[in-house]
C-alpha cells in the first residue's frame, strides 16, 4: 500500500495509472478518528484558563505598555534622556520595580501563551509541535527568570 | 384561448434565457489517481437556475461519472455543501445569476474532510465530533404525562442553533478545522448550543465540560468563516461566544 503512494506521481505522468477498480487510490484516514492511541481525555480548565489569561492581561498590558513607553520615548526630553543614572533613579522606588516586574511576566506570558496558541494552529506534526513549544518555553522561562534577576538585584553602585 | 399560448411560446424563444456558462470542478477518482484535478464543463443554462440544476445537466447529458451528494434539492437536507468560486454554500440554494456566469465557476468539495470521489467527503468525523456533545433532550425524573411545556421566552433563547441543517459547510470553512481535524468545528459547537441555552435539558453541565476540551471551544478564533459560509443564517460566531461565556460564568 505504501510502495503504490510514492511512486504514483511517477505513474501518472508517464500516463499508466497505477490505480484501477481493485486497486484504488490509498484512502486518508480520518484524523478524528478514535484509535488506541487517541487521548482518553483532554478535559481541564487550562484552556479556560488560558483564554481567560489573555483578555485580562491585555488589558493591564495595554495601561502599562503605553504608560511605559509614553515615560521612555515621549515625556520630559524623550528617548535621549535614558542612561544608566535614569534606569537607576527609576528602579530605586518600588512602585516603578512592580510596574516593570508585572509588564514583564505579563507581556512574556500573553506572548508566549499567543505563540502556543499559533504552534497549536500551524504545526500539523506532532513532533514539530513538541520542540517549537519546547524552544517557546525555554526561551520564556530564561527572559522571564533573567529580567526578575535583574530588576531585585539591580545595584546602581555597580561600576 | 390557443393563440395567445402560441404568441408567448414565440416571444420566449426569441430571447431565449439559455446562457453558455463554464463549470470547473475539481474531480478526484481513487480507481483512476491518486491526485486531484480540474476538468471544464461548458453548459447551456437559465441563470436563473441553481448550480445543482447545472451540476445534473453535467451528469445526466454530458459526464455520468461526476459524483456528488444531493437528497431534497431545497437547502433542507444539507446533503450538497461544497465549495462553489471559493466560498462554502448549498448547490441548491446558489443561483447562477448571483455568482457571475461570465467567468467559469469553480466547485470543489468541502475542505479539511477527506474526499472519497468528486465532490463526495467523508462525513465521519464530522458526525463524530456531532455525537460527541450529546445532541439529544437529556433530562431526569420521571417523564411527564403531556409535552414538557416552555415559554416563548425560553424557545426564543436558542431559537437560531435549531435551524442547523448538519451541511458542514461551517466546520469545513473553519481554519482551526483544517489544520488537524481534532477541533469539535463550529456545528457541533451550534447544536451543544441548541440543548445547552434549552430550559428542558438537564445535561448542559455535561456538554459545557465536553465543549471545555483542549480542541472545544477556546480553540475557536473568531474568524466569523462560519458565520459567512451558514446557508441558514445561523450566527455560529455568537453562538460558540455564548458557549465560551456560560462556561465562565457557571464556572466563577
Amino acid at each position: 500500500m505504501s510502495a503504490d503512494t510514492s511512486s504514483s506521481a511517477i505513474g501518472e505522468v508517464q500516463g499508466a495509472s497505477l490505480y484501477d477498480v481493485d486497486n484504488p487510490a490509498p484512502y486518508i484516514e480520518a484524523p478524528r478518528k478514535r484509535t488506541s492511541k487517541t487521548p482518553r481525555s483532554t478535559r481541564g480548565n487550562f484552556e479556560m484558563a488560558a483564554w481567560l489569561f489573555m483578555r485580562l492581561s491585555g488589558i493591564v498590558l495595554v495601561v502599562l505598555v503605553i504608560g511605559h513607553l509614553l515615560i521612555q520615548l515621549v515625556l520630559d526630553g524623550g528617548v535621549s534622556k535614558i542612561g544608566f543614572a535614569f534606569v537607576a533613579g527609576r528602579w530605586a522606588s518600588p512602585f516603578w520595580q512592580v510596574w516593570d516586574l508585572l509588564m514583564l511576566w505579563l507581556a512574556m506570558l500573553h506572548g508566549a501563551n499567543g505563540l502556543r496558541t499559533v504552534i497549536n494552529d500551524y504545526a500539523e506534526r506532532a513532533n514539530t509541535r513538541l520542540w517549537l513549544k519546547g524552544l517557546l518555553y525555554t526561551a520564556t522561562v530564561f527572559t522571564i527568570l533573567l529580567g526578575t534577576l535583574v530588576i531585585f538585584t539591580f545595584d546602581p553602585n555597580i561600576r | 384561448m390557443a393563440t395567445p399560448t402560441l404568441e408567448k411560446v414565440e416571444a420566449e424563444s426569441a430571447a431565449s434565457p439559455y446562457i453558455t456558462v463554464t463549470f470547473r470542478i475539481r474531480r478526484f477518482n481513487p480507481e483512476v489517481s491518486d491526485t486531484a484535478e480540474w476538468q471544464d464543463f461548458q453548459i447551456e443554462i437559465d441563470p436563473k437556475e441553481r448550480v445543482l440544476d447545472g451540476l445534473h445537466k453535467i451528469k445526466w447529458d454530458l459526464d455520468g461519472t461526476l459524483t456528488f451528494r444531493r437528497s431534497c434539492a431545497h437547502g433542507i437536507c444539507g446533503s450538497d455543501a461544497m465549495r462553489i468560486n471559493g466560498k462554502n454554500r448549498l448547490a441548491c440554494k446558489t443561483l447562477i445569476k448571483d455568482i457571475n456566469p461570465e467567468k467559469p465557476i469553480t466547485i470543489e468539495a468541502i475542505k479539511g474532510l477527506t474526499v472519497m470521489k468528486d465532490l463526495v467527503v467523508d462525513m465521519e468525523p464530522f458526525f463524530q465530533a456531532y455525537r460527541d456533545v450529546m445532541p439529544f433532550l437529556v433530562t431526569k425524573g420521571n417523564e411527564p404525562t403531556r409535552e414538557r411545556r416552555q415559554s416563548p421566552e425560553d424557545r426564543e433563547r436558542f431559537d437560531d442553533t435549531t435551524k442547523c441543517i448538519l451541511c458542514a459547510a461551517c466546520t469545513s470553512s473553519c481554519p482551526v478545522f483544517w489544520n488537524d481535524g481534532q477541533y469539535f468545528g463550529p456545528a457541533a459547537i451550534v447544536n451543544a448550543h441548541r440543548f445547552i441555552f434549552d430550559s428542558r435539558d438537564e445535561a448542559g453541565e455535561q456538554r459545557l465540560e465536553i465543549l471545555n476540551d483542549k480542541d472545544g471551544v477556546w480553540r475557536c478564533r473568531t474568524t466569523f468563516n462560519c458565520t459567512d459560509a451558514c446557508p441558514r443564517g445561523i450566527e455560529v460566531t455568537k453562538a460558540i461566544q455564548e458557549v465560551k461565556r456560560a462556561l465562565i460564568t457557571r464556572r466563577f
